[in-house]
């Protein structure tokens, strides 16, 4: 199966069994290991990665749907020596441990907090007809879809909270 | 040939508070970090290795029998499988910590369902995933065996039985007991990267990237399971994505990856699927555990009776250690405590972050809730009240404790002045209760090498073959390197996870930062000697930072004193009397405010603090950290932990991340953590403890003890699920 | 997963014709990937629909909204009508899964979601749904999250979606396109079917009919609306119990009151009894035990899951609290 990718801006032509989901394309056949494979079966949000902008589970999809489409993984967000404000953001803070879901929980933060400046609302937004605001709840409920069990939690809230802060 | 530094005595010294470079505690950002936030730390199943084929692990369908693959052949013959494998040598379960040995192996027997009895190796992994999932497995000769602890053979464990004055007159006198039975469920570890292992040999030498805690073991429970000489072993393993206990021991796919290599002639990955990890890695026991507190009118306990039922798989040797802090957490003259082990048919149980303390603690502290409540004393001065003086059993000396600190301490931060009475606080549809609890858990030193090189052009390097499972082993050993030798934190750099390196003590039971950490200062204590000999003043006179020496009001750089040379030593240190000499344990104590919905029955953690001391802190930042790790699973003990069993044949029912609820980040509240300063001469020449397991060890109970004083509902069968909470509402 | 021909539909009318010779529509694929893995689910065929012109959100010209069935959750939920208009829709969407299978899940395969049972899910253990005849592992096994209403001797599974359930309380309708090319519309209560003898049979829908959209009627004026969901954990967790309730007061009485239920029976749950109760009376705790009664009338637990049964009563109890006390505001 022939799928066009453009991944971090670059493309790539892969010659592919169908059943390869995205996530396996990037970490069997391209080498880019960031994004994680957790429990494949969109339960962790390791393997978070931006399509065309939004965040997905890269595990639940198959690289043949996404043909033509534009990804983004966190190869592409930032690199040891050009960090984006939220890695350096989640180094400061100490807002990870192991490492293991590290990646998929800034491919989403990069991605959250574009939902939040277009106004989306949360399971945790009083009002939903309003715009949201950068609260404790509001970025714990929107990064609940990314598991960490060294329990970054508290830290990772608050390398999201400051990054956004200093952005603004 | 270095000397072994054996801990016979207490290191007053505390050589490291002389040192000036400012490292050792500061809240340093790990040294990993750009890498792990970039995606570029390599784990386990990241390697990019030539020519590698893919193996996928296949699962016994039921807990007993002989296992036999009815259509072997036409899996072999699937498009793009290479073998079928069904070795002897595949394990049976994972290496318990510190085995060093093979476990028990061999796939033609199902001992629990979800066992691993087979790989099938393919060219890529779609091809073995669906070769895999083709296998009919059957199991002849099946035999009706008992999967829970109800109706299976219980051993008692005689070892672990005490009998100290009479608890039973004791609990007749008092004027105040308690006597209940709490149970706690299965847990599991749950790391973030399940386990996976990439074999690669090169002629008879294995080379093994595995995701392990503990490598010098498991190099030698590799080979021995493979029955080779663990000099042709070499694990690599310098980024594991989380253990808490499942990665200590050698586990299935290493094994089938190694044996698949060989098989197939090039190397092979196997990675568990998560439901592998849940079904055939390691579980902590269920518990079964009764309590009984006999206390005066004061609150004065004058005895305590803690008896344990825990369960393991037939063969294996470990049970959960459900008494560790109860020998010496309270003062007590009665003591009577007794532990039961009963065989079942479900996989494996082994160490899951803090054995024995996490679920031993927690429900003990649950029944001094309910002797606070009985007496109608301050739970906090219920504790107070019950520190003893030295250990209540052998009457050894504790080697520092700041127990009664933490808990004035603790109780002041959380504001526990302003608790409510039971069901007295509501805020609409919520019932507000405020709940605490001890921490407590032993404290280890363990053996390990480090080998540290000096170079002229001011750097150091540090190695061993210790890992950094996000402990933060990487940031702390640079640390203790850079102080000792006076060097920037950037100048040193930290080699680990590699067993062509000194053997260390592993991560594992807390034991790693200090028994590591000793060996690197060590290490460097003894390069401090040569530089000391060189320039002909006394180790005690040199002040050595950023790369230069002070000495007799002289300074000299390091190349200027080292010429060419590079001084390389080797730290190795052993425990010594001071394990037996004293009771040697960090203390704790968490408060925590929680929300019970008073229709529904949720519970939500609003705040939660601890406060620990665990000597000497080696960086803050981390620390911090691990204590947040450790409260978080208590949150998950408290809430929603439990590895649900089918009833018939014991299988993990639960067996994926959507229903094994570990906390996700809306569970848990901008938690807070107090470290308070403490030296512990005894523990080790750094007067650090370990801290990785500490915040776990009681912090459920904290939450549980909230949710009596929100509702009035006592929930002895943890976790509390809603269903529990409203069925006493 | 086993092999499978993947093609890409063109037009819808491409697509039916594609699904002729037999074929599995693949949209988000959120559900169909997970069990695809597991060989839960087994297509021969996968007819990718992702490129179609089924995004759209339409206004309706009698007030209501045409949804595409491909509106990913997020834009559904993100939508400032939906969220003005049809809030409990919204809400639903939000209480349901990540912000990360919001953005790929669809508004059809959302209603087409697979059980959560985790017997269905295990190929080594016996389920009717999975395999026909084989028998039902859950009702003496660890059924927790299983159904109490709906359910059939040969089996208790709970359907999944929160979005169903809201789309429920709204009398919302799904448009079809079948093969031959003849369109229908079904509510959702025509939709699903229940268990009985046949628990594989989930819905009405006939090999290769395709969902293009679902229908919500025009907003309801002077009532609250609200969605309540209990769960395990606070979030990124299936509804134990989950309401979805829309309830108007007029001078002190109830004038409106429409309840939908989820993690509870095989469907998304109604039932007209409950409603036509509580219009015409007075808010008070003995009128919503009554409701309570009614719609737990039949109601049977397994073990595991009995406690599904009054925590429906005291969820429900407290939803009509909330929404009669909101009104009354």
């Amino acid at each position: 199966m022939k799928t066009e990718l453009t991944i971090n801006g670059t493309q790539h032509k892969l010659e592919l069994d169908p059943r390869t989901t995205l996530l396996d394309a990037l970490r069997h056949h391209l080498g880019l290991t960031g994004s994680k494979k957790g429990c494949d079966h969109g339960q962790c949000g390791a393997c978070t990665v931006m399509v065309n902008g939004r965040r997905i589970n890269s595990c639940l999809t198959l690289a043949c749907m996404h043909d033509g489409d534009e990804i983004t993984t966190i190869e592409g967000i930032g690199q040891p020596d050009n960090l984006s404000p939220l890695q350096q953001a989640f180094i400061s803070q100490d807002g990870f441990q192991c490492g293991y879901c590290t990646p998929g929980q800034i491919c989403s933060a990069t991605a959250m907090l574009e939902e939040i400046a277009e106004g989306w609302p949360s399971h945790a937004t009083e009002d939903i007809n309003d715009r949201p605001s950068l609260t404790v709840d509001e970025i714990a409920e929107r990064m609940s879809g990314n598991l960490c069990r060294c329990a970054a939690y508290p830290n990772i809230v608050e390398a999201i909270r400051k990054t956004a802060e200093e952005s603004a | 040939m270095t000397e072994v530094f054996k801990m016979d005595a207490p290191a007053t010294d505390r050589r490291l508070d002389d040192m000036v470079q400012g490292l050792v505690g500061a809240p340093l950002d790990r040294p990993e970090g750009p890498l792990k936030v970039t995606g570029q730390a390599t784990y386990a199943n990241e390697w990019q290795v030539e020519n590698m084929a893919h193996g996928v692990m296949v699962r016994a369908p039921g807990p007993s029998g002989r296992v036999v693959l009815s259509n072997r052949d036409d899996v072999a013959a699937m498009p793009g499988v290479l073998a079928v494998i069904q070795d002897e040598r595949l394990l049976r379960n994972p290496a318990q910590g510190k085995a060093n040995e093979a476990p028990v192996q061999g796939p033609h027997h199902a001992a629990y369902m979800g066992q691993l009895i087979a790989v099938v190796v393919a060219e890529t992994f779609e091809q073995a995933r669906h070769a895999a999932q083709s296998v009919k497995v059957t199991l002849e000769n099946a035999e009706v065996v008992a999967v829970t602890s109800d109706t299976a053979a219980v051993e008692p464990q005689e070892s672990k039985t005490l009998d100290q004055g009479d608890l039973e007159t004791a609990m007749r006198e008092a004027a105040h007991t308690v006597d209940a039975t709490y149970t706690t469920p299965s847990h599991s570890s749950t790391p973030m990267e399940p386990h996976a292992s990439i074999a690669t040999w090169e002629g008879e030498d294995l080379i093994l990237r595995g995701s392990y805690q503990m490598l010098k073991y498991n190099r030698n429970e590799l080979a021995d399971s493979l029955g080779i000489h663990p000099d042709r072993v070499r694990m690599l393993a310098p980024y594991v994505g989380g253990g808490f206990g499942s990665k200590l021991g050698i586990a299935p796919e290493a094994v089938a990856a190694a044996i698949a290599a060989r098989e197939v002639g090039r190397p092979v990955s196997v990675a568990l699927h998560r439901q592998q990890v849940y079904e055939a890695t390691m579980r902590r026991s269920d518990t079964r555990q009764r309590i009984r507190l006999a206390a005066d009118a004061e609150g004065r306990l004058i005895g305590l009776g803690h008896d344990a039922l825990v369960s393991n798989l037939p063969g294996e040797t470990f049970a959960e250690p459900v008494l560790q802090a109860s020998h010496f957490l309270y003062a007590g003259a009665n003591r009577k405590m007794s532990m039961d082990l009963a065989r079942v048919h479900r996989l494996c149980c082994g160490s899951v972050r803090a054995p024995g303390e996490a679920v031993g603690v927690t429900v003990f502290e649950s029944a001094m809730d309910e002797l606070a409540q009985q007496i109608g004393m301050d739970p906090v001065e219920l504790r107070r009240r019950n520190i003893p003086d030295k250990d209540p059993e052998s009457g050894k000396p504790f080697s520092s404790r700041r127990f009664e600190d933490a808990l004035d301490s603790g109780a002041k931060i959380f504001g526990w002045a302003d608790r409510p009475g039971v069901k007295e606080r509501r805020e609409g549809e919520w019932l507000i209760g405020y709940g605490m609890a001890s921490a407590a858990r032993v404290n280890v030193l363990m053996e390990s090498q480090a080998r540290v090189t000096l170079t002229p052009q001011g750097t150091a390097r540090v190695e061993t073959d210790m890992t950094d499972i996000g402990t933060g082993t990487y940031a702390i050993l640079g640390q203790i390197a850079g102080d000792m030798l006076g060097l920037p934190r950037d100048a040193v750099e930290v080699v680990l996870g590699d067993t062509s390196l000194p053997p260390a003590a592993g991560s594992g039971g807390s034991w790693g930062a200090s028994s590591s950490g000793t060996s690197v200062y060590l290490a460097c204590q003894a390069i401090r000697q040569q530089l000391a000999e060189r320039l002909e003043v006394s180790e005690n006179d040199l002040t050595l930072k950023d790369g230069r020496a002070t000495f007799d009001n002289q300074t000299r750089g390091l190349a200027d004193i080292l010429q060419n040379d590079e001084i390389v030593k080797l730290g190795h240190v052993e425990a010594g009397e001071t394990s037996e000499a004293v009771r040697q344990a960090t203390f704790g104590a968490y408060f925590a405010e929680v929300a019970v919905h008073a229709a529904t029955g949720e519970t939500r953690v609003r705040r939660m603090h601890g406060t620990f001391a665990a000597g000497r802190i080696l960086n803050a930042k981390t620390a911090r950290s691990q204590c947040l790790g450790g409260m978080t699973f208590g949150i998950g003990m408290a809430l929603t932990e439990e590895l649900a069993f089918d009833p018939r044949d014991g299988h993990v029912a639960n067996h994926n991340l959507a229903e094994y609820h570990i906390p996700v980040n809306a569970d848990v509240p901008q938690l807070t953590v107090e470290l308070l300063e403490e030296r512990d001469d005894w523990a080790n020449p750094m007067q650090a403890k370990g801290i990785g397991e500490l915040g776990i060890c009681g912090a459920g109970a904290a939450i549980l003890n909230a949710i009596y004083n929100a509702t009035g509902v006592r929930v002895r069968d943890y976790p509390a699920t809603l269903d529990k909470v409203i069925a006493g509402m | 997963m086993r092999p499978f021909d993947y093609s890409r539909a063109s037009s819808t009318a491409d697509a039916a014709q594609q699904a002729a010779g037999g074929g599995t529509f693949i949209a988000g694929g959120t559900n169909l990937l997970d069990l695809m893995k597991l060989e839960v689910m087994a297509p021969d065929k996968l007819i990718d629909i992702n490129r179609l012109d089924l995004s759209q959100i339409e206004e309706t010209s009698d007030g209501g909204l045409r949804i595409g069935a491909l509106v990913s959750n997020s834009d559904l939920a993100n939508d400032t009508r939906v969220r003005r208009d049809w809030p409990v829709l919204s809400r639903a969407l939000l209480a349901g899964a990540s912000g990360q299978l919001r953005n790929k899940a669809t508004t059809g395969g959302n209603l087409l979601q697979r059980t959560r049972c985790l017997y269905f899910y295990d190929r080594a253990t016996p389920c009717n749904k999975r395999d026909p005849g084989s028998g039902c592992a859950a009702r003496e096994g660890f059924n927790r999250i299983l159904a109490v209403l709906g359910t059939s001797e040969h089996c208790i599974a709970t359907h999944p979606s929160d979005m169903a359930v809201a789309m429920r309380v709204l009398d919302a309708e799904v448009e079809t396109l079948k093969q031959d090319g003849e369109t229908r519309r079904l509510t959702l209560d025509a939709l699903y079917l229940l268990p009985g003898d046949h628990p594989e049979r989930e819905t009405v829908l006939e090999p290769g009919e395709l969902i293009t959209a679902v229908v919500l009627p025009a907003p309801i004026k002077d009532a609250q609306q609200t969605y309540r969901k209990v769960r395990d954990r606070a979030s990124y967790a299936f509804a134990l119990v989950s309401v979805a309730g829309i309830v108007g007061l007029k001078d002190g009485r109830i004038s409106h009151a429409d309840l939908a239920f989820g993690g509870l029976a095989p469907k998304p749950w109604r039932n007209a009894e409950v409603e036509e109760l509580l219009i015409g009376e007075t808010p008070s705790e003995t009128l919503f035990d009554k409701a309570a009664d009614i719609l737990l009338a039949e109601a049977q637990g397994y073990g595991a899951n009995d406690f599904k049964i009054p925590l429906a009563r005291r969820t429900l109890v407290s939803v009509l609290n909330e929404l009669t006390k909101e009104a009354s505001a």
